[in-house]
């Protein structure tokens, strides 16, 4: 059966790691190789690296990075931000890479998830969207949701839910689907939002935003129906470790892939 | 005799597997020269991407031959994920319809390679557990029910049984390792399966040292 996976999120500006890590005595916790390392060690599933250089001369480092982690870290890779071309997606994938999340850019042009699809297979695209609520939530009416595109800033006029199928149908492998409701919050996932996005794509969605609790990554696991969570805060901060995840997740019952030693 | 050589399908994990394979002290080179491949001491067999667009490469780069010279000769051969299915003749993913052209794959294993039926997330990608159907050197030291990393949405299916070496549980059981002699096929990413992955790479190497 297929395990639920547990993906830790890095920022990475300009080749470093930015947000700081509180818990673990590493030599440089800004250097997200080492970071990387530490968290394949714990018994990650997978690494996403968020490329959030701001500026395009800069932009090389991330390649660096990815080449770099990948001579030590072999688990799934993904790197997202401001990815806006086959071209680079392809020197990102040389690199190392496995996956490219792709956002702003194939908000402005969708074709884009698809040529990246053709090039490399659906298997390397995911789609990343950047999801707000509109209204308050009522039983009343369903909810909606407006796609945010330059890293939730921008409203698009989108709604999260076509968004998410017109991906698939263009080639996205995987959803990333973050809500910026419950992001910083640590207040849960918004389980709303993922069941409702998982249940309108035939593809894998992953949960981001809001996980305070071990409680709250099972219900984006069961009722959000996501088949793999991103988490940042709760393990940079080690409020938890991903073995205690893990080993809270096997006795609720969900099939995860056990901590090597 | 040259090296084990992995062989240039211009799929994006290409140097994902290098690097796996230098990890566990298997120096490779990769190459798309057929005479390179033709004498290679074993060949690592990647691919990602279409079925047809993998196939119809084989055939412009003219490695056909070479590939399955090396399969004759006996040479230990690993199809990774893609790699796999064009060790199959044919795959639902290509025309099937279009016999004897460039979509065809070697044909090294009688079978079929079929989409996942409607019903379940496809891709499967993920961490899902591989059960060897028998005891193998190529799971030497790996428990039953490890778990490695897939990501796929068409599967192999041998003709016969006994070409199936381990199987894994998505909905139903299917293939996820095959074998026919010296040849390997894994739907997996060994590459990308930390230590399990990396174990199943380095018997790999010992399948190879024991040819000489």
């Amino acid at each position: 059966m297929l395990a639920k996976r547990i993906i830790p999120c890095l920022d990475v500006r300009d080749g470093r790691v930015v947000k700081g890590t509180r818990f673990i005595n590493l030599k440089d916790a800004g250097d997200p190789v080492e970071m990387a390392e530490f968290y394949n060690r714990q018994g990650a599933d997978e690494i996403v690296f968020l490329d959030i250089t701001a500026s395009f001369e800069k932009r090389k480092a991330i390649v660096e990075t990815v080449e770099k982690t990948a001579n030590v870290v072999f688990i799934p890779l993904t790197v997202g931000g401001g990815i806006d071309s086959v071209e680079f997606m392809k020197v990102l994938l040389q690199s190392g890479a496995d996956k490219v999340s792709l956002n702003t850019a194939v908000l402005n042009n969708p074709a884009l998830i698809q040529a990246g699809a053709e090039r490399f297979g659906s298997q390397c695209i995911i789609v990343a969207i950047d999801a707000k609520r509109i209204g308050q939530p009522s039983p009343a009416v369903d909810s909606k949701w407006e796609v945010y595109s330059h890293g939730g800033r921008t409203p698009t006029g989108r709604d999260v839910i076509e968004w998410a199928v017109e991906a698939e149908q263009l080639g996205a492998g995987e959803i990333l689907l973050t809500s910026m409701d419950a992001d910083g919050t640590l207040d849960g996932y918004d389980t709303d939002l993922l069941s409702s996005v998982a249940d309108a794509v035939g593809i894998p969605v992953i949960a981001s935003g809001g996980a305070g609790t071990l409680e709250h990554l099972y219900e984006a696991l069961t009722s959000g129906r996501a088949h793999a969570v991103l988490a940042a805060s709760i393990l940079h901060y080690g409020t938890f470790s991903i073995a205690e995840i893990k080993e809270y997740l096997v006795k609720k019952g969900l099939p995860v892939r056990p901590v090597e030693n | 005799m040259s090296s084990l050589v992995i062989v240039d399908s211009e799929c994006a994990n290409l140097n994902s597997i290098y690097k796996a394979a230098r990890m566990v002290s298997l120096e490779a080179v990769i190459s798309d020269n057929p005479k390179t491949i033709s004498s290679a001491r074993a060949i690592i067999f990647p691919g990602v991407g279409s079925f047809a667009h993998a196939a119809s490469l084989i055939s412009k780069k003219k490695l056909r031959e070479s590939l399955l010279e090396t399969v004759a000769r006996g040479r230990p051969f690993l199809g990774i994920c893609l790699g796999m299915h064009l060790l199959f003749s044919g795959s639902e993913e290509a025309d099937l319809s279009r016999v004897n052209d460039p979509t065809e794959g070697l044909g090294a294993i009688q079978g079929e390679v079929k989409r996942f039926p409607e019903g379940l997330p496809i891709p499967h990608v993920g961490w899902n557990r591989v059960d060897p159907v028998n005891a193998h050197p190529l799971f030497a030291g790996l428990q039953k029910g490890n778990y490695f990393y897939f990501t796929h949405s068409y599967y192999a299916r041998p003709e016969h049984k006994e070409n199936i070496l381990s199987l894994t549980d998505y909905g139903f059981s299917f293939p996820s390792a095959v074998i026919n002699g010296n040849l390997y096929g894994v739907q997996f990413h060994p590459e990308k399966s930390g230590s399990a992955g990396l174990r199943l790479l380095s018997n790999f190497g010992k399948i190879i040292a024991d040819q000489q």
